[in-house]
Protein backbone atom coordinates (compact mmCIF):
# COMPACT_ATOMS: atom_id res chain seq x y z
CA UNK A 1 0.00 0.00 0.00
CA UNK A 2 1.33 3.33 -0.88
CA UNK A 3 1.86 6.00 2.02
CA UNK A 4 -1.36 7.80 0.44
CA UNK A 5 -3.23 5.19 0.84
CA UNK A 6 -2.03 4.00 3.88
CA UNK A 7 -2.75 7.41 5.60
CA UNK A 8 -6.36 7.66 4.47
CA UNK A 9 -7.47 4.59 5.64
CA UNK A 10 -5.50 5.52 9.02
CA UNK A 11 -7.16 8.88 9.86
CA UNK A 12 -9.81 7.23 8.65
CA UNK A 13 -9.66 4.66 11.40
CA UNK A 14 -8.53 6.46 13.48
CA UNK A 15 -10.96 9.03 13.72
CA UNK A 16 -13.72 6.53 13.40
CA UNK A 17 -13.17 5.09 16.34
CA UNK A 18 -12.69 8.05 18.47
CA UNK A 19 -15.88 9.08 17.27
CA UNK A 20 -17.37 5.32 18.25
CA UNK A 21 -15.69 5.57 21.74
CA UNK A 22 -16.09 9.15 22.22
CA UNK A 23 -18.52 9.10 25.10
CA UNK A 24 -16.85 6.06 26.62
CA UNK A 25 -13.39 8.02 26.98
CA UNK A 26 -15.61 11.17 28.27
CA UNK A 27 -16.80 8.77 31.31
CA UNK A 28 -13.36 7.31 31.97
CA UNK A 29 -12.52 11.08 32.45
CA UNK A 30 -15.47 12.01 34.37
CA UNK A 31 -14.06 9.27 36.74
CA UNK A 32 -10.90 10.77 37.65
CA UNK A 33 -10.24 13.84 35.72
CA UNK A 34 -12.69 16.74 33.78
CA UNK A 35 -14.91 14.38 31.82
CA UNK A 36 -13.59 16.25 28.86
CA UNK A 37 -10.94 13.71 26.90
CA UNK A 38 -13.99 12.39 24.12
CA UNK A 39 -15.54 15.08 23.18
CA UNK A 40 -11.66 16.67 23.20
CA UNK A 41 -10.36 13.73 21.13
CA UNK A 42 -13.49 13.91 18.92
CA UNK A 43 -12.73 17.20 17.94
CA UNK A 44 -9.33 16.91 17.53
CA UNK A 45 -9.36 13.79 15.12
CA UNK A 46 -12.82 15.46 13.06
CA UNK A 47 -10.55 18.29 12.51
CA UNK A 48 -7.89 15.87 11.07
CA UNK A 49 -10.16 13.99 8.98
CA UNK A 50 -12.02 16.55 7.61
CA UNK A 51 -8.35 17.65 6.21
CA UNK A 52 -7.28 14.27 4.84
CA UNK A 53 -7.06 15.37 1.55
CA UNK A 54 -4.62 18.09 2.57
CA UNK A 55 -2.78 15.63 4.86
CA UNK A 56 -2.62 12.64 2.77
CA UNK A 57 -1.11 14.34 -0.04
CA UNK A 58 2.11 15.08 1.54
CA UNK A 59 5.15 12.93 1.98
CA UNK A 60 4.33 10.66 5.44
CA UNK A 61 6.65 13.25 7.81
CA UNK A 62 5.28 16.22 6.51
CA UNK A 63 1.70 14.47 7.21
CA UNK A 64 2.34 13.21 10.72
CA UNK A 65 3.61 16.84 11.32
CA UNK A 66 0.23 18.09 9.84
CA UNK A 67 -1.62 15.78 11.96
CA UNK A 68 0.33 16.95 14.83
CA UNK A 69 -0.09 20.73 14.62
CA UNK A 70 -3.77 20.16 13.82
CA UNK A 71 -4.61 18.34 17.40
CA UNK A 72 -2.62 21.07 18.97
CA UNK A 73 -4.47 23.45 17.92
CA UNK A 74 -7.96 22.12 18.17
CA UNK A 75 -8.27 19.43 21.08
CA UNK A 76 -8.30 21.85 23.61
CA UNK A 77 -7.30 19.74 26.34
CA UNK A 78 -3.85 18.91 27.54
CA UNK A 79 -4.19 15.70 25.05
CA UNK A 80 -3.75 18.08 22.28
CA UNK A 81 0.14 18.56 22.87
CA UNK A 82 0.23 14.96 24.24
CA UNK A 83 -0.92 13.30 21.22
CA UNK A 84 -0.13 16.44 18.63
CA UNK A 85 3.64 15.92 20.32
CA UNK A 86 3.52 12.34 19.24
CA UNK A 87 2.50 12.78 15.76
CA UNK A 88 4.97 15.66 15.11
CA UNK A 89 7.64 13.96 16.62
CA UNK A 90 7.36 10.93 14.64
CA UNK A 91 7.20 13.18 11.66
CA UNK A 92 10.41 14.66 12.40
CA UNK A 93 11.99 11.34 13.16
CA UNK A 94 11.16 9.58 9.86
CA UNK A 95 11.74 12.51 7.79
CA UNK A 96 15.53 12.13 9.59
CA UNK A 97 15.53 8.20 9.38
CA UNK A 98 13.11 6.92 7.44
CA UNK A 99 13.95 3.51 7.49
CA UNK A 100 13.83 3.32 10.96
CA UNK A 101 10.10 3.19 11.52
CA UNK A 102 10.65 1.60 15.18
CA UNK A 103 12.86 3.57 16.31
CA UNK A 104 11.07 7.10 15.23
CA UNK A 105 8.26 5.53 17.00
CA UNK A 106 10.00 5.31 20.10
CA UNK A 107 11.92 8.51 19.85
CA UNK A 108 8.71 10.01 19.16
CA UNK A 109 6.94 8.22 22.43
CA UNK A 110 10.51 9.62 24.30
CA UNK A 111 8.70 12.98 23.30
CA UNK A 112 5.52 12.97 25.05
CA UNK A 113 6.87 11.58 28.11
CA UNK A 114 8.75 14.98 27.80
CA UNK A 115 5.66 17.17 27.24
CA UNK A 116 4.13 15.69 30.14
CA UNK A 117 7.08 15.45 32.32
CA UNK A 118 6.30 11.68 32.84
CA UNK A 119 7.12 8.16 32.51
CA UNK A 120 6.00 4.93 32.80
CA UNK A 121 3.68 3.82 35.29
CA UNK A 122 2.11 6.62 36.24
CA UNK A 123 -1.13 5.62 35.07
CA UNK A 124 -1.00 7.90 31.37
CA UNK A 125 -0.98 7.31 27.70
CA UNK A 126 2.42 6.35 28.58
CA UNK A 127 1.39 2.95 30.07
CA UNK A 128 0.13 1.73 26.73
CA UNK A 129 2.85 3.53 24.06
CA UNK A 130 6.08 2.71 25.75
CA UNK A 131 5.14 -1.34 25.33
CA UNK A 132 3.59 -1.26 22.17
CA UNK A 133 7.05 0.93 20.97
CA UNK A 134 9.00 -2.29 22.80
CA UNK A 135 7.00 -4.52 20.73
CA UNK A 136 6.97 -2.64 17.14
CA UNK A 137 10.80 -2.60 17.83
CA UNK A 138 11.20 -6.81 18.91
CA UNK A 139 9.07 -7.04 16.25
CA UNK A 140 6.33 -9.14 17.39
CA UNK A 141 2.80 -10.04 15.50
CA UNK A 142 0.32 -7.37 15.20
CA UNK A 143 -2.22 -9.06 16.46
CA UNK A 144 0.46 -9.25 19.41
CA UNK A 145 1.04 -5.69 19.79
CA UNK A 146 -2.93 -4.58 19.63
CA UNK A 147 -3.48 -7.43 22.84
CA UNK A 148 -1.00 -5.63 24.50
CA UNK A 149 -2.05 -2.17 24.31
CA UNK A 150 -5.70 -3.16 25.31
CA UNK A 151 -3.91 -5.07 28.03
CA UNK A 152 -1.31 -1.90 28.91
CA UNK A 153 -4.30 0.20 29.23
CA UNK A 154 -6.80 -1.92 31.54
CA UNK A 155 -3.28 -2.72 34.09
CA UNK A 156 -4.11 1.42 34.47
CA UNK A 157 -6.62 0.57 36.40
CA UNK A 158 -4.97 -0.18 39.36
CA UNK A 159 -1.96 1.95 39.14
CA UNK A 160 -2.26 5.40 41.21
CA UNK A 161 -2.12 8.35 39.17
CA UNK A 162 0.49 10.93 39.72
CA UNK A 163 0.37 13.34 36.71
CA UNK A 164 -2.78 15.29 35.33
CA UNK A 165 -5.82 15.79 37.47
CA UNK A 166 -6.17 12.43 38.03
CA UNK A 167 -3.82 12.98 40.31
CA UNK A 168 -5.23 15.23 42.92
CA UNK A 169 -7.44 12.45 43.30
CA UNK A 170 -4.78 10.68 45.21
CA UNK A 171 -5.73 6.96 46.21
CA UNK A 172 -9.38 7.68 44.81
CA UNK A 173 -7.57 7.49 41.31
CA UNK A 174 -7.09 3.48 42.03
CA UNK A 175 -10.20 1.71 40.54
CA UNK A 176 -10.45 3.81 36.88
CA UNK A 177 -8.99 2.73 33.77
CA UNK A 178 -7.11 6.03 32.84
CA UNK A 179 -8.88 7.76 29.60
CA UNK A 180 -5.15 8.50 27.90
CA UNK A 181 -4.32 4.97 27.90
CA UNK A 182 -7.92 3.60 26.87
CA UNK A 183 -7.86 6.19 23.84
CA UNK A 184 -3.58 5.27 23.25
CA UNK A 185 -5.19 1.38 22.96
CA UNK A 186 -7.80 2.74 20.53
CA UNK A 187 -5.39 4.25 18.16
CA UNK A 188 -2.60 1.47 18.42
CA UNK A 189 -5.70 -1.01 17.37
CA UNK A 190 -6.96 1.31 13.97
CA UNK A 191 -3.75 1.84 13.04
CA UNK A 192 -2.27 -1.46 13.36
CA UNK A 193 -5.68 -3.15 11.52
CA UNK A 194 -4.95 -0.46 8.34
CA UNK A 195 -0.87 -1.79 8.67
CA UNK A 196 -2.04 -5.53 8.97
CA UNK B 1 11.68 49.16 26.97
CA UNK B 2 8.62 48.10 27.50
CA UNK B 3 8.04 46.34 31.08
CA UNK B 4 7.92 42.61 31.53
CA UNK B 5 4.19 41.45 30.17
CA UNK B 6 1.78 38.94 31.39
CA UNK B 7 -0.61 36.70 30.22
CA UNK B 8 -3.28 34.88 32.32
CA UNK B 9 -4.13 31.67 31.24
CA UNK B 10 -7.63 29.88 32.44
CA UNK B 11 -9.89 26.59 31.51
CA UNK B 12 -12.02 29.20 32.45
CA UNK B 13 -12.40 32.54 30.27
CA UNK B 14 -14.41 34.07 33.55
CA UNK B 15 -11.69 33.23 35.85
CA UNK B 16 -8.60 34.67 33.11
CA UNK B 17 -10.74 37.67 32.71
CA UNK B 18 -11.50 38.63 36.78
CA UNK B 19 -7.89 37.93 37.34
CA UNK B 20 -6.76 40.35 34.65
CA UNK B 21 -9.36 42.76 35.75
CA UNK B 22 -7.30 42.17 39.44
CA UNK B 23 -4.10 43.13 37.80
CA UNK B 24 -5.23 46.05 36.14
CA UNK B 25 -6.39 47.49 39.41
CA UNK B 26 -3.12 46.73 40.76
CA UNK B 27 -0.88 47.72 37.98
CA UNK B 28 -2.96 49.89 35.65
CA UNK B 29 -1.39 50.06 32.45
CA UNK B 30 2.08 49.69 33.17
CA UNK B 31 2.27 46.54 32.09
CA UNK B 32 1.04 44.56 29.26
CA UNK B 33 -1.25 42.36 29.72
CA UNK B 34 -3.49 39.80 28.17
CA UNK B 35 -5.70 36.75 29.14
CA UNK B 36 -7.47 33.48 27.51
CA UNK B 37 -9.71 30.91 28.77
CA UNK B 38 -11.84 28.43 26.86
CA UNK B 39 -11.29 25.44 24.62
CA UNK B 40 -11.28 26.25 20.50
CA UNK B 41 -15.43 25.54 20.98
CA UNK B 42 -15.64 27.96 23.97
CA UNK B 43 -16.46 25.31 26.63
CA UNK B 44 -14.09 24.94 29.10
CA UNK B 45 -10.27 24.23 28.42
CA UNK B 46 -7.56 25.91 26.51
CA UNK B 47 -6.46 26.66 22.84
CA UNK B 48 -3.03 26.71 22.07
CA UNK B 49 -4.32 29.10 19.14
CA UNK B 50 -5.22 31.77 21.81
CA UNK B 51 -2.74 31.41 24.12
CA UNK B 52 -0.52 32.66 21.27
CA UNK B 53 -2.20 35.29 20.30
CA UNK B 54 -2.37 36.38 24.27
CA UNK B 55 1.40 36.27 24.15
CA UNK B 56 1.65 38.36 21.14
CA UNK B 57 -1.23 41.52 22.60
CA UNK B 58 1.21 41.14 25.65
CA UNK B 59 4.20 41.04 23.92
CA UNK B 60 7.44 42.78 25.53
CA UNK B 61 11.04 42.64 24.35
CA UNK B 62 11.62 42.01 27.90
CA UNK B 63 9.60 39.06 28.08
CA UNK B 64 6.79 37.71 28.51
CA UNK B 65 5.39 35.19 32.09
CA UNK B 66 2.27 33.07 31.74
CA UNK B 67 0.48 32.31 34.80
CA UNK B 68 -1.78 29.23 34.35
CA UNK B 69 -4.38 27.41 36.33
CA UNK B 70 -4.59 23.60 35.79
CA UNK B 71 -2.60 20.63 34.34
CA UNK B 72 -3.80 21.68 30.49
CA UNK B 73 -3.44 24.98 30.45
CA UNK B 74 0.14 23.88 31.47
CA UNK B 75 1.12 21.63 28.86
CA UNK B 76 -0.90 24.04 26.43
CA UNK B 77 0.90 27.16 26.97
CA UNK B 78 4.41 24.87 26.66
CA UNK B 79 3.05 24.73 23.33
CA UNK B 80 2.40 27.45 22.62
CA UNK B 81 5.37 29.36 23.55
CA UNK B 82 7.61 26.51 21.08
CA UNK B 83 5.39 27.69 18.15
CA UNK B 84 5.84 31.13 18.52
CA UNK B 85 7.77 33.16 15.27
CA UNK B 86 11.10 33.61 15.42
CA UNK B 87 13.71 33.41 18.39
CA UNK B 88 10.84 34.66 20.88
CA UNK B 89 10.37 31.37 22.56
CA UNK B 90 13.36 32.05 24.74
CA UNK B 91 11.42 35.14 26.35
CA UNK B 92 8.35 33.70 27.43
CA UNK B 93 7.71 31.51 30.55
CA UNK B 94 5.32 29.60 32.34
CA UNK B 95 5.66 30.42 36.43
CA UNK B 96 4.98 27.88 38.67
CA UNK B 97 2.46 29.54 40.83
CA UNK B 98 -1.34 30.13 41.54
CA UNK B 99 -3.11 31.65 38.96
CA UNK B 100 -5.06 34.52 40.67
CA UNK B 101 -1.87 35.21 43.41
CA UNK B 102 1.08 34.76 41.11
CA UNK B 103 -0.40 36.87 38.38
CA UNK B 104 -0.64 39.90 40.89
CA UNK B 105 2.33 39.28 41.92
CA UNK B 106 4.66 39.08 38.61
CA UNK B 107 2.72 42.03 37.33
CA UNK B 108 3.31 44.20 40.46
CA UNK B 109 7.01 43.12 39.93
CA UNK B 110 7.15 43.50 36.59
CA UNK B 111 5.83 47.20 36.76
CA UNK B 112 8.30 48.35 38.80
CA UNK B 113 10.73 47.36 35.88
CA UNK B 114 11.70 43.89 36.74
CA UNK B 115 13.66 41.45 34.16
CA UNK B 116 11.72 38.18 33.59
CA UNK B 117 13.57 36.29 35.65
CA UNK B 118 12.87 38.52 38.74
CA UNK B 119 9.15 38.44 37.61
CA UNK B 120 9.27 34.81 37.70
CA UNK B 121 10.84 34.59 40.75
CA UNK B 122 8.49 36.56 42.79
CA UNK B 123 5.51 34.60 41.17
CA UNK B 124 6.73 31.36 42.25
CA UNK B 125 7.71 32.34 45.65
CA UNK B 126 4.15 32.08 46.49
CA UNK B 127 4.95 27.97 45.74
CA UNK B 128 6.09 25.58 48.19
CA UNK B 129 9.74 24.29 47.14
Amino acid sequence: MSDEMLLRAAIAAVSNTIAAHADELSELDAAIGDGDHGANMKRGFDAVAAETDLIAGKPLPEALKAIGTKLVMTVGGASGPLYGTLFMALGKELAQAPDDRAGALRKAVDAVAARGKSTIGQKTMLDVLYPVADAVAAPRPIEEIVALAHASAEATRERLAIRGRASFLGERSIGHVDPGARSSALIVEAVAGVVR
Amino acid sequence: MKNVGIVIVSHSPLVAQGAADMVRQMVGDEVPLAWCGGNPEGGLGTSVRQIIDAIERAWSDRGVAILVDLGGAETNSEMAIEMLEGDRAAKVVVCNAPVVEGALMAATEASGGASLADVRATAEELSPA
